[in-house]
């Protein structure tokens, strides 16, 4: 059996973001990385694969650039790698949810995790929407997995708490912030990692057609500058302060 | 044009931010219809100005949790051509499984949109604004506290639905219950400790400031992962959750660029440092150079006394 990880390339957290045009400068973006939230998705994958419950796909959707993600999960433990490659920048989440869920069908995953969003978009529609897709259960919000016999006990954070779930398979779990700490490759595994092959897919070969989507992009622009703030030093600054929020903002 | 709106609950009642997402249904002129999934909210949903209908959906399968068979109640009982709901975690779960049932575009953490469907909303953290238009059917989640509340002299009819789904999960054991305790993500003013707190034990002092103000506390990445005792579910920044309140205090956080991201539209922002290079000042509306320890007792003290007046 095997248990897909579904990953995305975004702009490291600590990455500067410039504009070019209309538009964030992607070419400026000076390091990518694995979405943190995936991150936790993939550790959680390691740690059931390391306890016998089956062999790691890595699936990405995205861009040429997006492939490395493959390779650094290979480097910790992923068994093989799969790239559906789509050059555009999507705004429509269906467009990826079918191709993911497309490939999921293909190789036949009974078991899928992912991150609650991505550090990008900040969306989160992607793994519910699979899930949908796919007529699974969805388990949300999970920071880890264990198994037990046939099923699987997950600790979800849901609206009534923090609970441990049992859920039968097939299921798909989006992980929030993991409790695992997250392993780092060691040189061998990098090395090897660099043999992996990818499997590339089109969406034709997941006989997907993208949409036309009615989501039309207009624009992305930079936050509002805020005007310079007013600074005091002191603690004895303290009740100007309080007073100014009373009177000048008005918020307390 | 009908428009649904999927209310939420806190402990049974209705989530406030509910009346703010229908203040998002009139902007874009529409008839309002709450559905109350499991029946939680509905006398509520009904007293709020402008609801034309509450459909209040119930069944088996409401008794814990699961997204899937949730939406599949919801969605049975949703007949607008918008969906609307808040973009909390419950309301992007909902709504993604719901758009995908429909094969409808879905649009997530909407903070600006107008009669004809121009929507705004954050990406990237907050390190970007990001424009869409959007035309037909579709599901939109909205950012809480961005949107005035609607009012509540409304008197809708209200419906009942029976319909339950097939439930994929089991609750094996309940770890911690919900915390009572206000989430940043809802809360209007926020008071925000960094690991220049010290100690996880001081974050005292900032409940006890949250008590006099009604604020939420929450914490920065580097308190989160330095002390146990700090969740993640208090966490604002880029990993953590992004926040909109009217106010935000920020004390002994020296603001990493994954803070800022996280807490930068706030409308106002107060930060409290002993290092007066904090990148943090650089967002702050007001800046108080000071330790902590010497700011926070003041703070105190000013607070009861305007609560006082």
């Amino acid at each position: 059996m095997s248990i897909a990880v579904l990953l995305k390339q975004v702009p490291d957290t600590t990455s500067k973001i410039s504009f070019s045009g209309s538009a964030v400068d992607l070419s400026a973006v000076t390091k990518w990385s694995i979405s943190p939230y995936d991150e936790y998705a993939l550790e959680s994958a390691l740690k059931l694969k390391s306890e016998g419950l089956g062999d790691i796909i890595a699936i990405t959707c995205g861009p040429s650039r997006s492939s490395k993600i493959l390779t650094d999960a290979a480097a910790v433990g992923a068994d093989s790698l799969v790239h559906i490659l789509v050059e555009d920048l999507i705004h429509d989440s269906r467009n990826i949810q079918k191709l993911l869920s497309s490939a999921l069908n293909r190789l036949n995953c009974q078991i899928i995790l992912c991150g609650k969003q991505a550090a990008d978009t900040n969306s989160g529609s992607t793994g519910p929407g699979i899930a949908s897709l796919m007529e699974i259960t969805c388990v949300s919000m999970v920071s880890e997995i264990k198994i037990d016999g046939d099923d699987l006990i997950a600790m979800r954070n849901g609206p009534n708490g923090q609970e441990e779930i049992q859920a039968s398979k097939p299921c798909l779990f989006t992980f929030d912030k993991g409790t695992e700490e997250l392993r780092r490759p060691n040189v061998r595994g990098i090395m090897m990692a660099k043999k992996k092959s990818i499997e590339t897919l089109t969406p034709s070969d997941l006989s997907v057609e993208l949409l036309n989507s009615s989501v039309k992009f207009d624009s992305q622009i930079s936050p509002p500058e805020k005007p310079p703030g007013q600074k005091f030093q002191g603690a004895d600054s303290v009740a100007s302060v309080v007073q100014k929020l009373r009177e000048e903002a008005n918020v307390i | 044009m009908e428009i649904s709106i999927i209310a939420e609950n806190i402990g049974g009642s209705l989530n406030p931010v509910t009346a703010q997402i229908v203040s998002v249904a009139k902007i874009l002129d529409g008839e309002v219809t709450v559905v109350c999934p499991g029946g939680f909210g509905v006398e509520e949903a009904a007293k709020i100005s402008g609801v034309s209908k509450v459909v209040s959906v119930e069944g088996d399968c409401f008794a814990n949790f699961d997204g899937m068979a949730w939406s599949q109640a919801i969605n049975s009982a949703v007949t607008g051509e918008i969906l609307l709901s808040s973009s909390s975690n419950f309301g992007r779960e909902i709504m993604a499984i719901i758009a995908a049932m429909r094969d409808i575009p879905i649009i997530q953490d909407i903070t600006d949109l107008s009669a004809d469907m121009a929507i705004t909303r954050p990406i990237l953290s907050g390190k970007a604004i990001e424009k869409l238009e959007i035309g037909g059917s579709c599901c939109l989640t909205i950012r809480a506290n961005v949107f005035a509340a609607a009012g509540n002299d409304g008197d809708a009819d209200i419906k009942t639905i029976n319909h339950t789904s097939n439930v994929g999960i089991s609750v094996k054991e309940a770890i911690a219950k919900a915390d009572e305790k206000l989430d940043v993500s809802e809360a209007e003013i926020i008071i925000s400790g960094g690991r220049g707190m010290g100690d996880p034990d001081n974050f005292s002092y900032l409940y006890e400031i949250s008590e006099i103000i009604g604020a939420a506390v929450g914490a920065s990445r580097a308190a989160v992962d330095t002390w146990e005792q700090i969740p993640h579910s208090m966490q604002v920044g880029q990993t953590g959750k992004t926040v909109t309140p009217k106010l935000y205090i920020a004390v002994g956080i020296s603001g990493a660029i994954q803070h800022l991201a996280g807490m930068r539209t706030s409308k106002y922002i107060v930060a409290i440092n002993k290092d007066p290079e904090a990148p943090i000042f650089g967002v702050a509306d007001y800046g108080i150079v000071s330790s902590w320890e010497d700011a926070l007792p003041l703070l105190k003290t000013e607070l009861e006394k305007l609560v006082l007046d």
